[in-house]
């Protein structure tokens, strides 16, 4: 196992230089630089700017001195924030989003765990029918609709809570960008448990053991184990994607997260910003991804790297 | 006795209020639609840092209330007789807020840096009526050959390139704010950090963080300090239009200068007065290809032009706040009058159908000739994208199809500018200053940047360059009103719509006037507890 | 156990002998009397989204300039507190005053009083107007400068309101069907079968293999999807085939590491190493014994990626590659909705309530899916 995760380490480098580089030409390709605005710019003072970043060089050497600053540590200015380095901004940033994103994970994993185990049990009940709809609800609701609803019951109607702002992580400002986060996963996780835990329940051993009427816990102690395999799959990427932010929640409710980064970086051609949260989030990637390996073979005896 | 005890429970409640309301600090949340690129007055370019600026420091000029130009730094100023020498006396009180005295050299200091071409600064062109001022930017000139000098500590002496009635217009964009000089040599770029920044505005800079706020604490070394009500300004960065409503509403928010436009008539039911719609110097409009058959043949653009229903676009599509646009300058602009307007706006829809069919038959399309197949593109955004279709309904009936394409706003304007392959563009303007020459001369043909249209006429542009050279404001704005007259009998832009400014404002807020140019600087305004 | 029982499934002594395996799960699914209904209620949407629009009355791209905004109702417009200010603006387009508006069930009556006597040929405002059919004369007094007038009235049904620019939301809803549903179910097969087969080979073959493919997934991960949807619509324009490209190609992503986590463990089971020992091909092996036993989560991951390609296709339609006004989809629809939750819920309502009976449906076949093909009930 050591020498698997060793391996593993070694191989994101290679991964990340691909990365890197496939996305490094590909934004350049797209059309609309980034001090293309609304009223353009006076040919000369885009001229001078273009000089500043260093945009007038051949993309070849762009893109290794892009490189070598990468090495470095240095993820660059940003083109957008021009009072910001892209290491500022993630600094304020990711912390806040990895906290959200967290809280949000938790809350998905007990709820939605508990939601699909006791869903799986009582298939085809009653209890079972009320999971999966909820479940469902979940799932297609949006959160962009799931934001503004909140906001309308909890802020406006009821007044219980602060509309938006972040407010430096008051507890009172974190519920709802948290629940709006956690919904659509507690209905992922709960439909993937049930689905694998039904699946476990059917197999002979399990029925075996139900046949003989050990108590339930004892079941769902074996059983738990064999349905994590595509929770723990699915929960990879997932996590990797709610540490690092979700774009309708932190423009609706207002938190100065990194989530937003991507998309705007993308639609303010801010190239070191895009890259930036390239590079931020294929190391999640990579990362949640390793763990997941290891997890599986934690879980599952069967599963065994050579 | 019971009532003895009541009262003085009230007593004591009412006192201990009073005391708080005492103490607290007076603090406005005021909603941005967005963040500021920059806090750094020479490089910024956007309304939203606009906002945040005015109050972080004071030009040579500024604006009151109702953002009328008034004496800011510079006490009063003269003017040589042939408008292009402006003598500045400085306020012996102006300081910046380490309390070092605001110097004529500042200024030197700042404009020379606005200019340095290593400085990238996005706006540096609008300050190009300076002397040298285009040549030192674009790096034929010495820094020290633009045309700022100063006499004294307290007297400042700018040269101009070219007369410019407008010239003092311009000065109270933010451009024209000042920086500290000594706080940019130590710490360079990093002079906008809050904990080094110097501002001789009413406010300082607290702190900054992108996508939350901007926190302002009031500036005791403020020449005016003492008519500064407000004690802390946050500037919320709240780019949702929607949920910054919903904000609002629930009074996290004190204004906020924009609104969902699908929600107005929402927003007028449950806010009333708290939403202030007024005239704003921006026009909304579609420029036409004028370099592409059929498009290059100015009946067909007049026609298309004709039959567009601006009052229902004005007041369904965009909820009232929006004015129909028969000229392309709006009104209430300075140096100007009345502007010329389209030779149909007084007829009445159906003879201007009539017209329109008979310059499109002209032309060899309408009802009966040839298809005409129109291609709109606009940036996405719900707006545009009502105002398209409503444009496509209006002109179906003349045998026009009209295709619908939308990309993002980078796509959109990277091929504006580079003249790609297009009919119509969805476009629009906000005057940087109260001037019509700030509209007209997006139709000059040597404007490659903003000439969407690619609209080269000589006479137009003969126009334009005479205005450029008359002295006399009336007998300018006359003949910029015939160049407007050319413009509007070609229509190499349809213009559609006047821009109104959408505010909500708070009725915790006095002091909040509306205005032509949507400024509203923190230090006239005072909040409610 | 009694839940068991209650499953649905046949009790494996029923099947009958030699039938195949999808000929058996056919009939297991058709007995599963949710996955039936499900089956016949999204059958029921297709065809109402197919031949739908053709019969509400209303063109899809038809813009009611009198009607914008206006919430679902199940009577006919125009309402009577709309006609007034209809003959108000009617009125000020002819420059004439209206007044003594009379109301009534069927038509309109009202007196138009001009400065110079008034030109009739400006009646046609009236039927210009989406209210009211052509109007008559009723009475003249003061030389024509007094007329009264009556215009029937346009009597028009709009049972889920209208949008911004007027246009009737029932036929917009189930024309924005044939788009998303085509969507739904082409994009997550696509995602489905390249995700299988990726996510089951480099399980299956593990290793160095395993490595690669995997790392490869890694990467498309990482990449910035918006700008391979820029550059698509930059060099390809719009196409409706590009969408489901772009799709595809992310959403396959999650599939493959699910079934690859599947894999993995399936791939040390006894069945598949006897399998082994008896010396059927790898692609055998995959075929019969591997990806069958992935089904469940497949069948369960494919319910979760309808709506989400659903809704991906309203952010193509933001960057220019989805579908194009005045054509619409249930995700454009629905977040154009969430915009105005507060002013007009209904917009945001009706498209929701499709999307959603569509879902459940697909759950349920789903659901009946995976219990018809789980090789261990049969």
């Amino acid at each position: 196992m050591g020498l698997f995760i060793l391996r593993r380490l070694l191989s994101a480098l290679p991964t990340l230089l691909v990365i890197v580089t496939i996305s490094f030409f590909l934004i350049r390709l797209a059309p609309g630089g980034p001090f293309d605005l609304e009223r353009p710019l006076e040919a000369k003072v885009m001229e001078n700017l273009r000089k500043i970043y260093q945009l007038d060089q051949p993309l070849w050497y762009q893109y290794w001195l892009y490189l070598s600053a990468l090495m470095r540590g240095d993820l660059g200015p940003s083109f957008y924030f021009r009072d910001f380095s892209i290491a500022e901004l993630f600094a304020r940033g990711l912390p806040i989003s990895m906290r959200l994103g967290f809280t949000a994970l938790t809350l998905a994993l007990i709820v939605g765990g508990t939601l699909g185990v006791i869903a799986a049990f009582r298939q085809n009940q009653p209890t079972d029918y009320a999971v999966v709809g909820l479940a469902t609800f979940g799932i297609t609701v949006p959160s962009f609709v799931v934001a503004p609803v909140l906001q309308i019951v909890f802020g406006l109607t009821l007044a219980w809570l602060p509309v938006g702002g972040w407010n430096d992580g008051a507890m009172r400002n974190t519920i709802m960008p948290t629940l709006t986060l956690a919904l659509p996963q507690i209905a992922v996780i709960a439909r993937l448990t049930r689905a694998a835990m039904i699946e476990v329940l059917r197999s002979n051993h399990v029925r075996t053991l139900r046949a003989n009427g050990l108590p339930l816990s004892v079941i769902v102690r074996h059983t738990l184990r064999g349905a994590a395999l595509p929770v723990v799959s699915y929960l990879g990427p997932a996590a990797a994607a709610l540490l690092t932010g979700s774009i309708v929640v932190e423009t609706i409710f207002g938190i100065p997260g990194v989530g937003r980064y991507f998309v705007e970086g993308a639609l303010n051609r801010d190239y070191t910003l895009v890259m930036g949260t390239v590079v931020m989030i294929a190391v999640f990637v990579l990362f949640f991804n390793l763990l997941v390996d290891i997890v599986y073979a934690l879980v599952d005896p069967r599963v065994r790297y050579e | 006795m019971l009532h003895t005890r009541l009262r003085a429970t009230a007593a004591i409640l009412a006192f201990g209020f009073s005391l708080s309301a005492a103490s607290a600090q007076m603090v406005y949340n005021r909603g941005n639609p967005g963040d500021p690129e920059t806090l750094d007055p020479q490089k910024t370019s956007t309304v939203v840092e606009s906002d945040v600026l005015l109050d972080l420091y004071e030009g040579l000029v500024t604006y009151d209330a109702k953002a009328q130009i008034v004496p800011g730094v510079a006490e009063s100023w003269a003017v040589n007789d042939d408008g292009t020498v402006y003598t500045f006396k400085l306020r012996p009180n102006a300081k910046w807020s380490n309390g070092d005295p605001v110097k004529a050299q500042d200024f030197v200091f700042s404009f020379r840096r606005l200019m340095n071409p290593e400085t990238g600064a996005k706006y540096a062109n609008i300050l190009y009526t300076l002397k040298n001022g285009e040549k030192v930017n674009k790096g034929q000139a010495k820094v020290e050959e633009l045309g700022v000098k100063a006499i004294d500590d307290r007297t400042l002496e700018i040269t101009l390139e070219a007369p410019a009635p407008y010239f003092v217009a311009q000065l109270a964009h933010q451009t024209g704010l000042p920086v500290h000089p000594g706080s940019v040599e130590k710490f360079g770029k990093d002079f906008v950090k809050p904990e080094n920044m110097v501002s001789n505005g009413a406010f300082m800079l607290k702190s900054f963080t992108p996508n939350d706020k901007i926190v302002m604490v009031k500036n005791p070394n403020y020449r005016d300090a003492a008519s500064v009500k407000i004690d802390q300004v946050n500037v919320i960065s709240a780019e949702d239009r929607s949920a910054a409503l919903r904000r609002f509403q629930a009074g996290e928010l004190h204004t906020y200068n924009d609104v969902p436009t699908d929600q107005i008539k929402f927003i007028r039911e449950t806010l009333k007065g708290q939403f202030r719609v007024a005239p704003y110097l921006g026009t909304y409009y579609f420029a036409v290809n004028t370099q592409k058959a059929p498009f290059n043949d100015a009946r067909v653009r007049q026609a298309l032009s004709m039959v567009i229903d601006r009052d229902f676009l004005a007041e369904d599509i965009w909820g009232g706040t929006m004015i129909p646009a028969y000229s392309f300058v709006p009104p209430g602009i300075g140096n100007y009058g009345e502007p010329a307007t389209v030779d149909w706006k007084d007829m009445s829809p159906i003879e201007r159908e009539d017209k329109a069919k008979a310059l499109l038959k002209e032309a060899g399309y309408g009802p009966g000739g040839k298809k005409l197949t129109v291609e709109i593109r606009y940036n996405t955004s719900e707006n545009h994208k009502n105002t398209s279709v409503a444009l496509a309904n209006m002109w179906k009936p003349f045998n026009i199809e009209v295709k619908l394409v939308n990309t993002d706003l980078k796509t959109h304007y990277a091929l504006l500018r580079d003249k790609g392959d297009y009919d119509i563009a969805r476009a629009g303007w906000i005057a940087d200053y109260s001037d019509p020459q700030n509209f007209l001369f997006l139709a000059e043909s040597d404007n490659k940047g903003l000439n969407y249209a690619s609209y080269a006429n000589p006479e137009y542009d003969a126009l334009m360059k005479k205005a450029a050279g008359t002295k006399d404001l009336q007998a300018r704005a006359k003949i910029l009103q015939q160049a407007e007259a050319v413009f509007l009998r070609d229509q190499p832009y349809l213009p559609l719509l006047f821009y109104g400014s959408k505010n909500l404002v708070s009725d915790k807020v006095s002091g909040w006037e509306s205005n032509t140019l949507d400024r509203h600087l923190s230090r006239f305004l005072t909040i409610k507890q | 156990m009694s839940d068991l029982v209650a499953s649905g499934a046949a009790p494996p002594s029923s099947a009958v002998k030699g039938r195949s395996l999808w000929a058996d799960a056919r009939s297991r699914l058709v007995r599963n009397r949710a996955a039936l209904a499900s089956m016949i209620v999204l059958a029921l949407i297709a065809l109402a989204c197919l031949f739908g629009p053709a019969m509400t009355g209303h063109d899809y791209d038809q813009v009611y300039q009198d009607y914008t905004r206006t919430p679902a109702s199940l009577s006919s417009f125009p309402k009577p507190d709309q006609v007034a200010p209809a003959v108000e603006r009617i009125a000020s387009r002819m420059r004439a005053k209206a007044e003594d508006i009379v109301v009534g069930p069927d038509s309109v009556r009202a007196t138009l009083v001009t400065p110079r006597p008034l030109d009739e040929r400006l009646l046609v405002y009236f039927e210009r107007s989406d209210m009211f059919l052509p109007a008559r004369v009723v009475d003249k007094a003061e030389e024509g400068r007094r007329v009264t007038v009556e215009a029937p009235f346009q009597k028009m049904h709009f049972y889920f309101g209208t949008d911004s620019n007027g246009r009737d939301l029932l036929t917009r809803t189930l024309i924005a069907g044939r788009v998303s549903l085509a969507i739904g179910v082409l994009a997550t097969t696509v995602a489905i079968l390249i995700g299988v087969l990726w996510g089951a080979a480099a399980g299956y073959l593990g290793g160095r293999v395993d490595a690669v493919m995997m790392r490869a997934v890694d990467v498309l991960y990482s990449l910035p999807f918006i700008f391979f949807v820029i550059l698509l619509v930059v060099f390809f324009g719009r196409n409706f085939v590009l969408m489901f490209i772009a799709v595809g190609a992310v959403e396959w992503l999650d599939m493959a590491r699910i079934v690859r986590g599947q894999t993995l463990s399936i791939k040390r089971q006894e069945y598949v190493q006897a399998a082994e020992a008896m010396g059927v091909e790898t692609f055998g092996i995959l075929r019969r014994h591997v990806i069958p036993n992935t089904l469940g989560p497949v069948v369960v991951y494919m319910t979760l990626l309808v709506p989400k390609v659903i809704l991906l296709e309203s952010f193509l339609s933001f960057l220019g590659l989805g579908v194009q006004e005045p054509m619409t989809s249930w995700g454009v629809l629905i977040s154009e909705g969430a915009k105005n939750i507060q002013g007009a819920i209904y917009m945001l309502i009706w498209p929701s309530v499709f999307l959603t009976a569509t879902l459940f449906c697909l759950n349920f076949i789903g659901d009946g899916l995976r219990d018809a093909l789980d090789p261990k009930d049969r």
